[in-house]
């Protein structure tokens, strides 16, 4: 017997009431729960970058580069746990050839890529061009030959052309946050538009994964920000962690009505999934739903959020309960995707039973893989703030 | 009419106004007309085939029929090279046990290969029945729906497939199918499902659950012929498909389908 038929064997022998024979092996894994991770961190960190940019919130200045590169450094990931979980990922390229156009799915290479090229790569090139250029002029070896690809051969650094970089950069800002809007409502749609499954069919689905996405960004720069300023031994400025922590508390606020709200909905209707959903949620999922989303991800976050805007007695306290929110509300937006991904796998479609999900440690769609997944980005970031380190730009007189 | 038209005094007006009405009473009219058309073919179609020179294949299954011998399961895993462990099938059996108190106990073994047993003590029975499933060959088809390279599709004469060499495994369509009808194959790695044996149809032969079912319990037939025995079956007895309000237009008919099944 094949290694893989004894794992399913042993879901057989777990699998409670009555599934259809097909659904004992879970089609999505843990890489699909990732995925859905990273791009929302990538919509997230870009909206507060953007925050900065174009409401002109000049007290997130430190955050803007970090944000950038954040967003980055997850996007050139964002892929990869999409494409190691296909089982022929060498056709991958045909869903960007010959992509079906009744398909929720076939328009996300678009989607990402014109996130990628057109928003992000260009906001961070005028962001940087005129610091590439000086950089280039000053490094010495290799690095300056670097940095002279970098500018793609555009030196110009005439004040005109720098008044130009700004406003092309602005433009493209403006043009971004509907972008990272549509990238993340649109890996809900993914989801929220198959109604064969009555725990991801809802409307508010790609609403509801646009402002975890911005929960989860903009948690993730106020960590990043945190690191890097220890890591560079500066001090972290408070007033900086107080401004985000106002935008989390909001925009939590607002994730948690609307998760609310749908799931209220649920409970009202109760159409013909309610009983299996309700079995769901009051077992496979209590842990990860109730406790690590709801209390650990939303509730401890919100009222520690809400403490720290009048608590403003011993510095270091106020910074060690921003450093832990940043986490616990990181680890309430995976539990969130785990409860969507997973949990809309594990009741039957006959509404009669569940199946059991084994995360494998190994293989192309094991946790190990999907730890990998998740700190390449963390390794690409800290590439990115070496090569364009924020500290160390060019500063310009507005 | 003709005052107010008068009182503006433009002729050109007047006649492209005579002409907008009668386009727009005949535009009515043809819709109204269509639609009532239409509507007595949505009956007996899910949807609107394709292609008028082909046949529109449609199933029925009569659960009265069905004694769970499970020959059709085992003759499909034999006839399309399906794998034999019990966790892949392109067609298998429930059996549905309704007891005294409302609950509902519902099992397929093996998908019904082996054949069943009854756990429930027969007083306790209310009622108990067969339901073979299999592809419903829906006409508006979710899986072909999210197909993101277009890999699953519908044939002209409703059937639905699989292109196994341009499937890239990405496992939506398993996911958007609503009757669990689909699966991975573990060893072509590539989405599988029941192809209503499309190689022997095309050699009018009937599928091979359908040519083993002992008590023809299963029957496949040419929806567009109206003067078939299938459509005459269709005709004389009430027949549901499985999730209506999906609209997923599935072509499989059952006939004494009970409310317990999904």
């Amino acid at each position: 017997m094949e290694p893989h038929y004894q794992h399913l064997y042993d879901i057989l022998a777990h699998a409670q009431g009555y599934i259809f024979p097909n659904e004992i092996d879970l089609q999505w894994g843990i890489l699909i729960v990732v995925y859905p991770f990273i791009t929302g961190l990538v919509a997230g960190a870009f909206i507060l970058a953007s925050l900065e940019r174009v409401f002109k919130v000049k007290i997130l200045k430190p955050t803007y580069q970090i944000a950038l590169l954040t967003a980055l450094s997850f996007l050139l990931v964002a892929t990869m746990p999409l494409i190691s979980h296909l089982s022929q990922p060498q056709r991958a390229y045909e869903i960007m050839i010959t992509p079906h156009s009744s398909s929720a799915m076939a328009i996300f290479g678009f989607v990402y890529l014109w996130y990628l090229a057109v928003v992000l790569l260009l906001e961070i090139w005028f962001d940087y061009r005129h610091s590439m250029v000086v950089w280039s002029n000053e490094k010495k070896g290799i690095m300056r030959y670097v940095y002279k690809v970098l500018t793609l051969g555009v030196s110009d650094i005439t004040p005109r052309t720098l008044k130009w970089d700004r406003k092309l950069g602005y433009i493209i800002t403006v043009v971004g946050i509907p972008s990272a809007f549509i990238l993340h409502g649109y890996v809900g749609f993914i989801f929220g538009s198959l109604k064969a499954n009555p725990w991801w069919s809802s409307p508010l689905i790609p609403i509801i994964f646009l402002f975890s996405a911005m929960v989860s960004g903009i948690a993730l720069v106020m960590l990043v920000y945190m690191i890097v300023s220890f890591i560079r031994k500066k001090s972290i400025d408070l007033n900086v962690l107080d401004s985000i922590g106002k935008y989390l508390f909001f925009v939590l606020i607002l994730d948690f009505t609307l998760e609310s709200l749908d799931q209220i909905h649920r409970i009202y209707e109760a159409e013909e999934s309610f009983e299996i959903i309700k079995l769901l949620v009051s077992g496979k999922l209590y842990l990860t739903l109730f406790v690590a989303q709801g209390l650990i991800g939303t509730i401890i976050p919100l009222i520690t959020l809400v403490f720290l805007q009048f608590y403003k007695h011993k510095i270091r306290l106020q910074k060690t309960m921003y450093f832990v929110v940043s986490i616990l509300v990181l680890i309430g937006v995976y539990s969130m995707r785990w409860n969507v991904v997973i949990g809309g796998q594990l009741f039957s479609k006959s509404f009669s039973g569940f199946t059991s999900f084994k995360v494998g440690l190994i293989g192309l769609d094991g946790t190990l893989m999907a730890i990998f997944w998740l700190l390449l980005p963390i390794g690409i970031l800290t590439f990115l703030l070496w090569l364009l380190p924020p500290w160390k730009m060019v500063k310009e007189e507005e | 009419m003709s005052q107010s038209t008068s009182t503006m005094g433009n002729e050109k007006i007047n006649t492209s106004r005579r002409k907008f009405l009668k386009t727009a009473v005949t535009l009515a009219g043809a819709t109204i007309g269509y639609t009532w058309l239409k509507s007595t073919q949505v009956l007996l179609f899910a949807a609107e085939p394709k292609d008028e020179s082909q046949p529109w294949y449609g199933i029925i299954i009569d659960i009265q029929k069905c004694i769970g011998c499970g020959n059709c399961a085992k003759a499909c895993k034999n006839e399309n090279d399906v794998p034999r462990e019990p966790f892949f099938f392109r067609t298998w059996v429930e059996q549905y046990t309704v007891k005294n108190d409302g609950t509902v106990n519902i099992v397929s073994p093996n998908g019904g290969i082996d054949g069943f047993t009854q756990a429930v003590p027969d007083e306790e029975i209310f009622k108990s029945y067969f339901v073979p499933k299999m592809c419903n060959h829906c006409s508006k088809s979710p899986c072909t729906q999210v197909c993101p390279v277009g890999a699953t599709f519908e044939t002209p004469d409703g059937v639905v497939l699989i292109d196994e060499k341009y499937c890239i495994g990405c496992r939506y369509c398993v996911q958007a199918c609503p009757y669990g009808c689909r699966f991975i194959h573990p060893v072509k790695k590539v989405a599988n499902k029941c192809t209503l044996c499309y190689h022997r149809l095309k050699k009018d032969l009937a599928p091979a659950c359908m040519e083993t079912c002992p008590t023809g319990a299963r029957m496949y037939g040419n929806l567009r012929d109206r003067n078939s025995d299938f459509v005459k079956y269709l005709k004389e007895h009430t027949t549901q498909v499985l999730r209506p309000h999906l609209n997923t237009g599935s072509k499989l008919y059952y006939n004494a389908l009970s409310g317990e099944v999904r």
